[in-house]
């Protein structure tokens, strides 16, 4: 993301920055001339940066009311949850104890279920990386004929809801004798990240220079080798870009879950947070301190590689 | 399906033509065949496995006529038809029209917008089902963070808000909004971000400024994204199933339902699979022609930023 940005921002100038976004050598000048500037003008620039400051300050608790809250409440004990105040009174680790420790009956299995988060996660990433990117190359690079067809597929899948599917899935799952099965969640899930990782592969697989496949070949390498050598290596950016998506797709989707696996044996973290809500009595410590550990890998993942999935964001959209 | 909504295809597209001399060297002859076919094979067997089948088996489920007689009886099905007019309706604009505001004001180059725009990400990089949960304790009329604020700084008795039709709806709304507002600001920052500054520059040079350079600059040269956003992410939000599920719950009895909720629970809740395949499928005559747009849209358009 700074990337896109700092290309912008040291070669923008004057735009939408309310009059003040030149650059550093410019900021020289206007103050030395700062004294002939007319008085209204310079009360409009400044009351304008305090609006947007005003403005920026509303935004930010708009967004992050609902995460402090998840903390707030995490850190009171049981009976201070519902003692009203908006800060923890006597704030206490105890309930993320409760979580790692499995002292909870309905956390009994958590990291265990963690662990199937984690297994559903890499495998929807591996093979989400894999069938993208051998379709994108059969239809970008070695253009088979019917091609169109496959990309029209794939962007068909793109744009119909999941959950709209997700009655005929279940459905079909017992059918192949995977419900209560991980797999099936795995390959469900992969169905609706694999169109996009065709979509981004196939747009980034346009900066690579048909030249050298065409070298390749002719020293001898045969299809696979060309992939596996040349292809992937190049594309690099775009398979981390994707392969983010597809471990966060996995990891945040519930719906699938929820309607595929009800053991405790194989939920994932996901349907176990969720179940919290089938009791009247929650305890809503236990419930958003399991909430917030489940919402870390993401959250580290996505700060972690910010720069490559504002890269895969962007790709298809912007160029130049 | 909230991740889904990261997944952004602005423009250019997949099936854009590439001129004939880009094809490999001589065509592919004898045994690449093979070697491309077998490329080809994973995604077929997955689409025809797990998009394809479902698709039919939906559509034969969701074919007894007497379904929709049973549809057309149930009260609970048009104030969710209605739910989900608001919801989709509301929701789009209102978040892509904040979104591209938003994006204006985060091209504003300071340090302390830069800050922000990292604080403001966290909606989104927070995965749905927490965030909404905590969004769900957070209007709790009784113990709920937002009326104890309302409490503490004005002294308000804040009003039960998930009890009320109108007000869980907007809540649910607003639960969407929140989640993926960031999402599109992005989109339509980098957007803007494409716009070659030398528009700007001959512009100014032709003497226009702030409300004309809008009209005649940005807004022409984004218009065509923005557009494909909406559609996009009008899909997006038809499909939604966390917000409304996890906010209001549907409640206050089954009022706030929309469509994607209201067929999980008749086939889950009421073991009704084939009502909620047919309640799923009067969607389609809105759902199909935007399919059909956006497949355009997204093959056709190419980078006209």
């Amino acid at each position: 993301m700074s990337a896109t940005y700092g290309r912008t921002a040291s070669t923008g100038p004057t735009f939408g920055g309310g009059g003040t976004s030149a650059g550093a050598a410019q900021a020289g000048i206007r103050r030395s001339s700062r004294l002939h500037t007319p008085l209204h003008y310079r009360i409009q620039r400044y009351g304008m940066e305090t609006l947007a400051i005003a403005f920026g300050l509303v935004l930010a608790i708009w967004s992050v009311l609902p995460i402090y809250n998840m903390w707030m409440i995490a850190l009171e004990t049981h009976d201070g949850v519902f003692a009203g105040s908006i800060w923890p009174e006597e704030p206490t680790l105890e309930s993320f104890r409760v979580v790692v420790t499995q002292d909870f009956w309905y956390l009994a299995r958590f990291w265990h279920q963690f662990g199937n988060s984690f297994y559903v996660g890499l495998s929807v990433m591996f093979l989400t990386l894999a069938i993208g990117s051998l379709a994108s190359f059969t239809v970008g690079r070695m253009r088979i004929r019917h091609g169109w067809m496959l990309s029209n597929a794939a962007l068909m899948t793109y744009v119909i809801p999941a959950s709209f599917l997700a009655i005929p899935m279940y459905r079909i799952m017992q059918i192949y004798g995977l419900s209560n099965h991980l797999s099936s969640v795995v390959l469900a899930l992969t169905t609706f990240a694999t169109p996009y990782a065709i979509f981004i592969f196939s747009q980034y697989g346009k900066s690579i220079p048909m030249e050298l496949d065409e070298s390749a070949r002719i020293d001898g390498a045969n299809p696979f080798q060309i992939y596996f050598r040349i292809y992937l290596p190049l594309m690099a950016p775009a398979l981390v870009a994707v392969g983010t998506y597809a471990l966060l797709l996995a990891w945040n989707e519930y719906l699938y879950n929820f309607l595929l696996l009800s053991t405790p044996e194989s939920m994932t973290v996901a349907v176990a947070l969720a179940q919290f809500l089938n009791s009247d009595e929650s305890p809503w410590n236990f419930m958003m301190a399991t909430a917030i550990i489940y919402a870390m890998p993401p959250i580290i993942l996505y700060y972690g590689f910010r720069r490559y999935m504002a890269a895969g964001l962007t790709m298809g959209g912007v160029k130049g | 399906m909230s991740v889904t909504q990261q997944a952004v295809a602005i423009d250019g597209g997949f099936a854009r033509s590439r001129p004939a001399r880009h094809k490999w060297f001589g065509g592919i002859h004898g045994a690449d065949y093979v070697w491309a076919a077998a490329f080809a094979v994973p995604y077929v067997v997955i689409f025809l496995a797990f998009v394809l089948y479902p698709i039919c088996y939906g559509l034969w489920l969701g074919s007894e006529p007497q379904l929709y007689a049973q549809l057309w009886d149930d009260p609970r099905y048009f104030t969710a038809v209605l739910n989900t007019v608001i919801y989709v309706g509301v929701g789009v604009n209102l978040k892509m029209g904040l979104a591209f505001l938003l994006s204006g004001f985060f091209m504003r180059k300071r340090v302390w917008v830069k800050t922000l725009l990292v604080v403001f990400i966290l909606p989104w990089a927070t995965p749905a089902l927490p965030a909404y949960m905590s969004i769900h304790w957070l209007l709790n009329g009784q113990w709920g963070m937002l009326n104890n604020i309302l409490w503490l700084l004005f002294g308000w008795d804040g009003p039960v808000y998930l009890n009320s039709h109108w007000m869980g709806l907007a809540a649910n709304i607003g639960a969407y909004v929140w989640k993926n507002l960031p999402f599109w600001t992005i989109i339509l920052l980098a957007g803007r971000m494409s716009i070659p500054q030398e528009l700007y520059e001959a512009a100014a040079v032709d003497g226009a400024t702030g409300i004309r350079k809008f009209a005649h600059v940005t807004y022409p040269l984004m218009a065509n994204l923005y557009l494909v956003c909406i559609l996009l992410d009008t899909v997006f939000a038809l499909g939604d199933f966390n917000a409304t599920y996890f906010v209001s719950g549907g409640g206050p009895a089954m009022s706030t339902e929309v469509l994607a909720t209201l067929g999980i629970r008749y086939a889950y809740t009421v073991a009704l699979p084939r009502l909620g395949v047919a309640e799923v499928m009067t969607a389609l005559p809105v759902l199909v022609p935007l399919v059909y747009i956006l497949m355009r849209k997204l093959r056709v358009s190419e980078g006209q930023l």
